[in-house]
């Protein structure tokens, strides 16, 4: 096998692994309130911003060790931003329950330039970066050429791996989990069996902002660099993949995110790099065209 | 006469500009088990809906044990001893029986989760069977023994029933309402909407007709499936 293509492989998955997990957040808002959160790319921004302040505090106190280090700055990143999910939707979206499907819509681009501009004022709008936490790499010799598998890769793919796996159980297996899946099949018999609905929702735009959280965790320590615009580009890419793996559909999303982040890291390694999100976005253009419901999602049915 | 468990009151709901329930005087027992039956579209759906706050009453009063409940969310109701099973049953597609089941535990929390899911289980037997499929793919009689149990699982102490024969095999009917009577011996307060009159108000301590979203006649009943004019509209004459 081609050494440059078993890298992009490697590239891909860690990157897929990443927007899968944002585009955890854009599903289940999706499947629950079937809006879609623009504003979720800014959450993942902010997140970004707030690991680097808890890497920077957490330095200053002298701490140096890689698994305390990023164990503190994950619960840190994690438990704020939540907080900044639980926010976005009392403020821009509960008022606008039971209007117009579109004014939840204009509301989420509103606070998506709000939650921007806010960062650029108050943190300024030059690049920040945060040095390399895990040095070191596999190296694997293949015919004339090498693979190499970073640690910090490794390390993102793991606690992708996990970070998804744990959500799958609690979906599937906890009473949060039915509360959640009860609400998005039907709203208006939940809250008959006594379900808070609207706690349910604020629960699911926590856990989305969390999910958002450790991707930013993760893509900090693997690029290093990002600015209060960071989430545009890779909230429309998490989009893509949440519409890719059909929106709504939890496995869509991360199956949707992987297959998003191979195709890209294949297109740059073999044609082109600068066309890459030229070839995502046609990808897009061509699911919506070909398979509408995304991969995993089901055709819609208009309910009665 | 002791207090009601529920009690509705010159009840006004409207479905945008259209009213469906005008002046709407109901009353239930503890204990009691009452029919409210009329024609498709009369409003007896949205009366109990409205029960839960949807749509939310215009005008009038909804008390339940003495308290005035007309404002409260929906969760409110359910939590506090109100189940309902709902027009078109409404089980959750997607989940299994034994999920759904679960489902009906949240105002009780799930301490007694696993011996009330025994005890469905021998009131419905054929839920045991079907404990792991999904709620999409059984029959609509099934649907409806599904819907009555996870109404069950929160242990009311009032139950709404909406149409459960509605659609369904003569045979599923009969049993459905088997078990109706079972529950009915055992204590519990039922409210039960129903257009098959017959079979409602056979079960029936008392019962309402509702015509036009107005309460046309109400008595016990036996008087009501006596009555010319119930016999002549709702009873096919047989």
């Amino acid at each position: 096998m081609d050494g440059i293509f078993l890298q992009q492989m490697i590239n891909g998955l860690t990157l897929g692994a990443v927007y899968g997990l944002i585009a955890i957040g854009y599903t289940m808002v999706y499947g629950i309130i079937g809006m879609i959160n623009f504003a979720h790319g800014e959450v993942y921004m902010i997140s970004a911003y707030l690991a680097a302040i808890s890497l920077a505090v957490l330095a200053y106190f002298g701490l140096e060790s890689f698994p305390l280090l990023i164990l503190g700055t994950l619960l840190f990143t994690i438990c704020i931003t939540g907080v900044y999910g639980w926010v976005i939707e009392r403020v821009a979206y509960k008022p606008l329950r039971n209007s117009t499907r579109l004014a939840p819509l204009i509301s989420a681009i509103g606070m998506s330039l709000v939650l921007q501009n806010y960062v650029q004022i108050s943190q300024g709008a030059r690049q920040q970066g945060v040095p390399t936490l895990l040095e070191g790499a596999f190296k694997l010799n293949i015919g004339e050429g090498f693979v190499q598998l970073t640690y910090t890769k490794v390390f993102i793919l793991i606690a992708a791996f996990v970070g998804m796996a744990l959500l799958t159980y609690v979906i599937q297996y906890t009473k949060l989990g039915r509360m959640c899946r009860a609400t998005q099949q039907d709203r208006k018999m939940a809250s008959i069996l006594g379900i808070n609905t609207d706690r349910v929702i604020s629960y699911v735009f926590v856990i989305g902002a969390a999910m958002a959280a450790l991707a930013g965790v993760l893509i900090t320590m693997n690029y290093g660099t990002f600015d209060f615009y960071a989430g545009f580009i890779i909230g429309i890419k998490a989009f893509t993949a949440a519409v890719l793996g059909g929106i709504g559909s939890l496995p869509g999303a991360m199956l949707g995110g992987l297959i998003l982040g191979v195709a890209e890291a294949q297109f740059s390694g073999m044609v082109n790099t600068d066309y890459k999100d030229v070839f995502s976005f046609s990808l897009l253009v061509l699911i919506l065209i070909f398979r509408p419901q995304g991969l995993l999602g089901r055709p819609h049915v208009a309910k009665v | 006469m002791s207090q009601p468990i529920l009690e509705l009151k010159d009840l006004d709901v409207f479905y945008g500009p259209i009213q469906a329930l005008k002046k709407v005087n109901l009353q239930i027992q503890e204990g009691e088990t009452v029919s409210l039956i009329g024609a498709n579209g009369a409003g007896k759906s949205t009366l109990l809906m409205s029960i839960f706050g949807q749509p939310r009453a215009a005008a009038g009063q909804i008390l339940y044990r003495g308290t005035d409940i007309t404002q409260k969310s929906s969760h409110f109701v359910a939590s506090n001893g109100i189940a309902q099973s709902p027009e078109g049953r409404r089980v959750f597609p997607d989940m299994s029986v034994e999920e759904n089941l679960l489902m009906g535990t949240i105002p009780v929390g799930d301490q007694h989760a696993e011996q009330d899911m025994q005890a469905m289980f021998e009131l419905f037997p054929r839920l045991k069977e079907r404990r792991n499929q999904r709620a999409m793919t059984m029959s609509g009689g099934e649907q409806q023994m599904l819907a009555i149990a996870r109404a069950l699982m929160s242990r009311p102490k009032l139950l709404l029933l909406d149409e459960p024969s509605l659609g369904l095999a003569p045979i599923v009917v009969k049993q459905i309402f088997q078990t109706l009577r079972e529950l009915a011996r055992s204590g519990m307060t039922i409210f039960l909407v129903e257009q098959n009159a017959n079979h409602a108000l056979r079960l029936s301590n008392r019962g309402y007709v509702m015509v036009n979203g107005e309460i046309r006649l109400s008595g016990s009943g036996e008087e009501l499936l006596g009555n010319e004019e119930v016999r002549k509209a709702y009873l096919g004459g047989h």
